[in-house]
């Protein structure tokens, strides 16, 4: 990670392109998983939970890409979908050009070695009846994996690894503190090199000074083992640290995918923009800024029957018709950003015959300081002019792209 | 001690509003709250001292098991109800509008607690009951201070959580905890709190189970209800964008004990405790590109039961060497003045502490 952050630095417009030229571990394409609501005597199937319905992305090697979205947006359903721990109901799943969208529990097992997960709740994921050595030393018994100098002695490397004393290996889980345990968590994920490791929310449940250094440690390995991680999180101060590109998800949908730096600078994604502006700062100083901050009107909708079109469109303070009726779709307005929005902020308006604002959109403008609101006119309005001057490839893309959206 | 609250009056000093006198509301003398357990006795709250005034935030933070919960819970009068009663041993003085709590007569915290003092807790599924509507728990809260009919009651409870912001108030106020989101259900519970209009709010942790765009909404709620109403709140987070955003004094508890203490901007601007500087370095933060890594607290916790000799925190500062002698893990050290209003207990002296500050950890963050 830490070479990442490194060309980070050097030059923003850089990163994209060297992330690239890596090699793609992971892809995703079309991902769904509905969970299906039966009810009667019969069982019958009368709808679904539509967890996450149709995202498309890519992992590639090195790198961490960062997922993050309010409660029930369907991140931790995708982080369990593509370590094929849930069968997904649609799309594929590619690792290193495998299909293992459709591979039976068998068939996944060797692949087990290289897809490893970190969970949320270090109290839950670990058998209180194991000792740390038994937990630790589970995938090599599983996979009937010998290591070098026998198991007892691979497990105490990983225990001193992860900053726990090789003597920890006799005793229980009850004994250590979630920070601990958190630790004992990633030594099990590490102990057969794994190449890709997805972590649910790994430090939510840590207090914020045993939270960094678990964080750090996790940097540490992937720049030591050279790890790829899908870091799933709600804390976007968290994924802002951790990650290089951040998806992200709003009720099972990816509406901005984009390199670290656009997303915190300019995010284009309205929800986007909420998200952020509505993360409290530690700093006093920065209360006088509170009209910055955009508040959500509501609730998030019911995954069971999602909005038409535009899925966020019911609490957006910029949608329109056409937000209502047709569904935008993922695409690349910049290098390396990808965003779902018919009004995409920071950028040229991708619908602007479409002004007329919805009255659900009046109401939820009216939460949002006429600063914002401005600020962010102007800025479109200025792109656009921009755009008119030199048509650059990139926009036109774009321009196709929307046509494509519209006409469906 | 006593010398400590006196002085300690200058904490609430108004930072904001300039009208309001310093007549502290609540007032929090030495309080010591213990555990006796079959490990041996667990000091939860060992010697706390603060006070709060009319208008004002306290926001207390600190890792959890540093005794945050259970200072609020005292304050309540909490500890001592049901078959937990017999087993905690509570010391000191608890102030809430001139009457003292700690060694009051159960039966007269019983009337003070919802009418004077009301609590928001961290999770509102728990919190409620789940087999009664929203709007019978609200009616039962208004009816045991108020003698009024249900109706009237009812009404008040819906005119509640219509002042809380809940969508048809007059149909949700017969839905149950269950058909509420997490954010509507925080609602509801504030209106709970709110109805006989206390005048001290505890909320403990009140948006920790949240997202953040629904904390956004109830930090906002719960600053115009006090501007509203002008209550005294204390607020017990671990999150400092929380404090940053909503206190006007913040207190830093670690094991048991009020590490420092001052106003909103002494701690963030001039913090002058290594526990401090230790949290606002482990935060990663959104507002900023952050160095390459975060700086945490090295260690653990400390036990509540083997509270480490000397300053609780020596075993993890990195600066635990510099005062001489063996001081740091023999003696502890109390609550000094570092600043008008501001407090901080470490044995550092004030130049080192500046120097550490300045030069070490403020460029870091």
């Amino acid at each position: 990670m830490s070479e990442t952050k490194k060309t980070d630095e050097a030059k923003t417009d850089a990163a994209p392109v060297a992330t690239d030229e890596r090699e793609v571990l992971l892809k995703v394409e079309g991902l769904k998983k509905h969970f299906p609501i039966r009810k009667g005597v019969l069982q019958r199937q009368v709808g679904a939970v539509k967890a996450v319905d149709g995202i498309d992305f890519e992992v590639r090697k090195g790198e961490t890409l960062g997922v993050v979205g309010e409660s029930g947006c369907g991140k931790s359903t995708m982080g369990r979908v593509i370590t094929r721990l849930q069968d997904p109901t649609g799309g594929s799943i590619h690792f290193e050009g495998q299909d293992i969208t459709r591979l039976s529990t068998a068939g996944m097992r060797p692949l087990r070695r290289d897809i490893q997960m970190i969970f949320q709740d270090p109290y839950g994921s670990l058998n209180p009846r194991h000792t740390i050595g038994s937990i630790v030393s589970a995938p090599f018994r599983l996979q009937g994996v010998e290591p070098e100098g026998g198991v007892k002695k691979e497990v105490q490397r990983l225990l001193e690894l992860v900053g726990l004393s090789p003597e920890h290996y006799n005793r229980y889980p009850h004994e250590f503190s979630g920070g601990q345990r958190q630790r004992i968590g990633i030594a099990r994920a590490l102990a057969l090199k794994p190449k890709l490791v997805v972590a649910d929310e790994p430090v939510s449940a840590l207090d914020v000074s045993i939270q960094a250094q678990v964080v750090n440690l996790m940097d540490d390995l992937q720049s030591e083992l050279g790890l790829t991680y899908v870091i799933i999180a709600h804390d976007l101060s968290v994924v802002r640290h951790v990650s290089d590109r951040i998806a992200v998800m709003y009720l099972g949908k990816i509406v901005e995918l984009s390199d670290r730096t656009s997303l915190y600078e300019a995010p284009m994604h309205p929800y986007t923009k909420a998200l952020m502006s509505a993360v409290p700062v530690p700093d006093p100083k920065r209360r006088g800024a509170k009209s910055e901050r955009i508040l959500l009107k509501g609730d998030v909708p019911s995954p069971i029957s999602p909005p038409s079109g535009c899925r966020f469109h019911t609490r957006c303070w910029k949608a329109t018709e056409i937000c209502r009726t047709t569904e935008p779709a993922l695409v690349e307005l910049k290098p390396g950003q990808q965003v779902a929005c018919h009004h995409p902020e920071n950028f040229e308006d991708q619908a602007p015959q479409d002004t007329v604002l919805l009255t659900v959109a009046k109401e939820a403008a009216e939460l949002v300081a006429d600063e914002v609101l401005a600020e962010s006119a102007a800025t479109s309005a200025a792109l656009k002019a921009e755009a008119a001057s030199e048509e650059t490839p990139a926009s036109a893309d774009a321009e196709d792209d929307r046509q494509e959206s519209t006409d469906k | 001690m006593t010398e400590l609250s006196k002085t300690g009056a200058a904490v609430g000093e108004p930072t904001s509003s300039p009208e309001s006198a310093p007549d502290a509301f609540l007032a929090v003398r030495d309080l010591k709250v213990h555990f006796p357990t079959d490990d041996g006795l667990v000091k939860s709250v060992d010697g706390l001292s603060f006070q709060v005034e009319k208008g004002k935030t306290l926001c207390i933070v600190g890792e959890s098991g540093s005794g945050k919960s259970v200072t609020s819970l005292a304050i309540m009068g909490l500890h001592r109800l049901g078959a937990r009663g017999k087993n905690v041993q509570m010391s000191g003085e608890i102030w809430l509008g001139g009457k003292e709590l700690v060694n009051a007569d159960p039966d007269e915290v019983r009337r003070l607690r919802g009418r004077e003092m009301a609590m928001i807790f961290q999770d509102p599924l728990s919190a409620m009951h789940p087999y009664y509507t929203i709007g019978n728990q609200i009616v039962e809260a208004y009816r045991v201070h108020h003698d009024v009919n249900k109706k009237t009651a009812r009404k008040r409870a819906i005119e509640m959580l219509d002042r809380v912001g809940i969508p048809e108030p007059d149909k949700r106020v017969d839905g149950y905890p269950h058909e509420f989101s997490g954010g509507m259900r925080q609602r509801a519970m504030i209106a709970m709190a709110l109805v006989n209009n206390p005048e001290l709010l505890i909320a403990d942790e009140p948006t920790t189970a949240l997202d953040v765009t629904v904390q956004a909404q109830i930090l906002d709620l719960i600053r115009d209800l006090q501007k509203e109403f002008g209550s005294a709140v204390v607020l017990i987070t671990h999150d400092l964008g929380v404090v940053a955003e909503i206190a006007d004094d913040v207190l830093v508890m670690y094991g048991g004990r009020c590490v420092e203490r001052g106003s909103v901007d002494d701690v963030f601007e001039r913090p002058q405790h290594p526990y401090t500087w230790g949290l606002l370095g482990s935060m990663p933060r959104i507002d900023r590109e952050t160095s390459d890594r975060l700086i945490p607290v090295k260690g653990q916790p400390p036990s509540l039961i083997n509270v480490p000799s000397g300053c609780a925190f020596h075993p993890r500062c990195p600066y635990a060497d510099i005062p001489k002698g063996d001081v740091t893990r023999t003696v502890r050290p109390e609550l000094q003045p570092v600043g008008s209003g501001h407090f901080s207990a470490c044995h550092l002296s004030p130049e080192d502490r500046t120097r550490i500050w300045t030069e070490e950890i403020a460029p870091k963050l």
